[in-house]
């Protein structure tokens, strides 16, 4: 038994420094040197939510990546490498992100990662993709806890979802007393991504506004009626809505036009934002006046946001104001990495690392990018956008030329 | 507290209840005569919703006139699906083997759904849908309404054929022992067969309220499947009055911990609920010891 047990201990120690010994060499082996053969595609690995909670956007996502992929293939690729984008369902799952990632480098061997879709899997997905030394350029992954990682790996094109509500809370604030509305409700999803935003609107807009309602709901609700019910019972002016989706707020539309309340303004986390299938489910009418943060738009006048959109259209059809601020947020990643590869010349995520923490400053179809040592993107401006008679356009901040005026308050529903 | 948020959670937590009951209706009768979890069942309410959703947007038809039309269709949908993989599965892996077959066909008529309507969100409008009326100061909505009205209809004529007429007793005696029920000469195949499509039909009435309060797409079907099984769980797996029970108690607890409390803590209540229910009868409100087992 004695000499049974030492042979066990003598496997399990050599079982171990052998797995050990692999897996330092998979990930070495994984991690790529930057250079690639000549006429050899390079490989983008990424998992999408193509189906699950998040599959409109996942969808969405893969749009704006292949959109992205189409146009630097159509102008040689990067260094002269075609674009091969090597795309894996998550089924909206934390876990299976984690998988996916693990598959594409150390099986599929692809030499660059993009960003999944949420703060929820872009946290497990960067640490996955870290321990291999990757870069994760991502969009959508700007909660707060993404950066609270510590991670030195991941890069989020987009605005930090915290500093989302800033320009409203500003809008809000600055009314004169005799029209800023008296009260106001925050109710938000328990998300990584939903719940800092309002918070960070409740600490700008403080004392300016009482408020009347403030509660959290789970993520996993299927029935907002109730909560939707109390809100509306509370009668506050403005609502504050921290939601991921477009069913979320549609409920809550619906739940206050049953209650024949409506507030003087109502804002979304996410939603609206998401041009046709918005207004697919809630009706153009019902939109009218609805608010949410976003830093894109299909009406903005970059440049090479006007291409995207065009291209997007004669190629998906629908209009400019349809066009989901999911496809340009992808479609920035896509951009992102291409200036870094370019810079670096080569396809070394060490050199691609350091490089987007160099400070420089890049560009997408959202606008200017620069990274700081988080890996937030400091140089994107927070704008709110509004749905005023089936057009989607920016409101806040005030000061900006783009803004038209803010159609306040809200019309009553369906008129 | 606002008193009249309180009576809103529970008039919506009944009036909802009772549609999810709907839904969870066909679930435990599947599970009650043929010992098939059917995890499939909430992308038959989607499938349900996108009829309904079709033939109001397509031929303008009232989405509850078309019931008509999605209850038959759902029926024969699960006749075949009953047919061609459902009835095949045997022996004493017949029930782990049913959550597998039943999770494929999901995401065969996911794949379906998306191709088709694509993956943007798209809910059933009709001019009732977002209407009202108010009595003592409450007001209710048409569509919930209309949905408790249905839902009621439909569970009673499930509980007059079940309890009133021939192929009802054929299908509790298959729920209560099939061997003995093959033996007194109920064709159980036959039996297992319609029930299943029973089992499915009822979610095309229970899809076209779902579809007319919420916003969906195909993937939906995730949210609401784990909302069913912890139904039929609660009710008893195998028992309609339990699954009635089971669907409006557990709305009703949400919708009012959500409103007393904090809606954060609704559905975590609901679950202490059920592991004190499942602690002291683990075969659920009204489930039989034996349907457990099988």
């Amino acid at each position: 038994m004695k000499r049974k047990g030492k042979l066990f201990r003598a496997c399990g120690v050599t079982s171990v420094a052998a797995a050990t010994v692999m897996m330092m060499a998979t990930a070495s082996g994984a991690s790529s040197s930057g250079s690639i053969a000549k006429g050899a595609p390079v490989k983008i690995g990424i998992s999408l939510s193509l189906s699950g909670d998040f599959s409109a956007d996942g969808l969405a996502y893969q749009q704006g990546y292949k959109l992205w992929a189409a146009d630097v293939n159509a102008s040689g690729g990067l260094l002269g490498h075609k674009v091969v984008l090597d795309i894996t369902s998550d089924a909206s799952s934390p876990t299976q992100v984690v998988t996916n990632y693990q598959k594409l480098i150390s099986v599929d061997h692809d030499n660059l990662t993009f960003g999944p879709f949420s703060t929820l899997l872009t946290l497990p997905a960067a640490q996955t993709v870290n321990r291999y030394g990757y870069a994760m350029i991502e969009g959508a992954g700007g909660g707060p806890s993404v950066f609270q990682a510590g991670l030195k790996n991941v890069f989020d094109v987009t605005l930090p979802v915290a500093y989302d509500l800033k320009p409203f809370a500003t809008w809000l604030t600055s009314l004169p007393a005799s029209t800023r509305p008296k009260t106001i409700s925050y109710v938000t999803s328990n998300d990584p991504f939903t719940q800092p935003v309002v918070q960070e609107a409740q600490k700008l807009i403080g004392k300016s506004v009482k408020t009347v309602y403030n509660k959290v709901f789970p993520a996993e609700a299927t029935d907002y009626t109730s909560i939707a019910d109390a809100v509306a019972a509370a009668k506050a002016q403005v609502v504050v809505l921290g939601s991921v989706d477009v069913p979320t707020v549609s409920a809550f539309m619906q739940a206050f036009e049953q209650a024949h309340y409506t507030p003087k303004a109502f804002i979304a986390t996410a939603g609206p934002d998401q041009g046709a299938s918005f207004i697919k489910a809630v009706g153009a009418g019902n939109a009218d006046g609805m608010m949410v943060p976003n830093s894109w738009y299909g009406g903005s006048k970059n440049a090479a946001s006007r291409k995207m959109v065009a291209e997007y259209v004669k190629k998906y059809g629908g209009t400019a104001a349809g066009v989901n601020a999911d496809i340009a947020e992808a479609y920035s990643v896509g951009q992102v990495m291409a200036q870094a590869v370019t810079a670096t010349k080569g396809f070394s995520n060490t050199a691609i690392i350091k490089y987007l923490h160099s400070g420089a400053t890049l560009s997408s179809v959202q606008g200017s990018v620069k990274f700081d040592a988080l890996g937030e993107n400091t140089a994107q401006t927070a704008y709110t956008f509004q749905w005023q008679g089936a057009k989607f356009v920016e409101v806040n901040p005030v000061s900006d030329p783009g803004a038209v005026k803010v159609l306040f308050p809200k019309p009553a529903w369906g008129k | 507290m606002n008193s009249s948020a309180l009576i809103h959670a529970v008039i919506d937590g009944v009036l909802t209840g009772s549609v999810y009951a709907l839904m969870a209706t066909g679930l435990t009768l599947i599970f009650g005569v043929m010992d098939i979890i059917n995890v499939a069942q909430g992308i038959f309410v989607i499938l349900g919703a996108y009829l309904s959703y079709a033939l109001s947007v397509h031929w303008g038809i009232d989405p509850f006139v078309g019931l008509v039309i999605t209850i038959p269709t759902l029926f024969l949908v699960g006749i075949v699906v009953e047919r061609a993989f459902i009835g095949r599965l045997k022996g004493p892996e017949k029930t782990a083997m049913s959550i597998l077959v039943t999770y494929a066909i999901s995401l065969v008529i996911e794949g379906s759904l998306n191709m088709i309507f694509s993956v943007n969100y798209v809910q059933i409008s009709a001019s009732y849908v977002n209407k009202t009326f108010r009595i003592f100061g409450v007001y209710f909505a048409y569509i919930y309404v209309y949905g408790f009205i249905m839902a009621a209809i439909l569970l009673v004529a499930l509980y007059v054929m079940l309890y009133r007429t021939r192929f009802g007793a054929s299908i509790r005696a298959s729920l209560a022992d099939q061997t003995a029920a093959a033996l007194v000469g109920i064709d159980v195949k036959r039996v297992s067969t319609i029930c299943f499509g029973i089992g499915i039909a009822v979610t095309a009435a229970g899809g076209m309220v779902f579809g007319a309060t919420n916003a969906f797409n195909a993937s939906t079907s995730y949210d609401l499947i784990s909302r069913l099984l912890v139904i039929i769980v609660l009710g008893g797996m195998g028992s309609l009055g339990g699954a009635l029970l089971a669907g409006i108690l557990m709305v009703t607890l949400e919708d009012i911990v959500g409103v007393v409390w904090s809606p954060v803590w609704s559905i975590i209540a609901f679950y202490i609920v059920l592991v004190i229910v499942l602690s002291i009868r683990p075969q659920g409100l009204f489930g039989k010891q034996s349907a457990r087992v099988a």
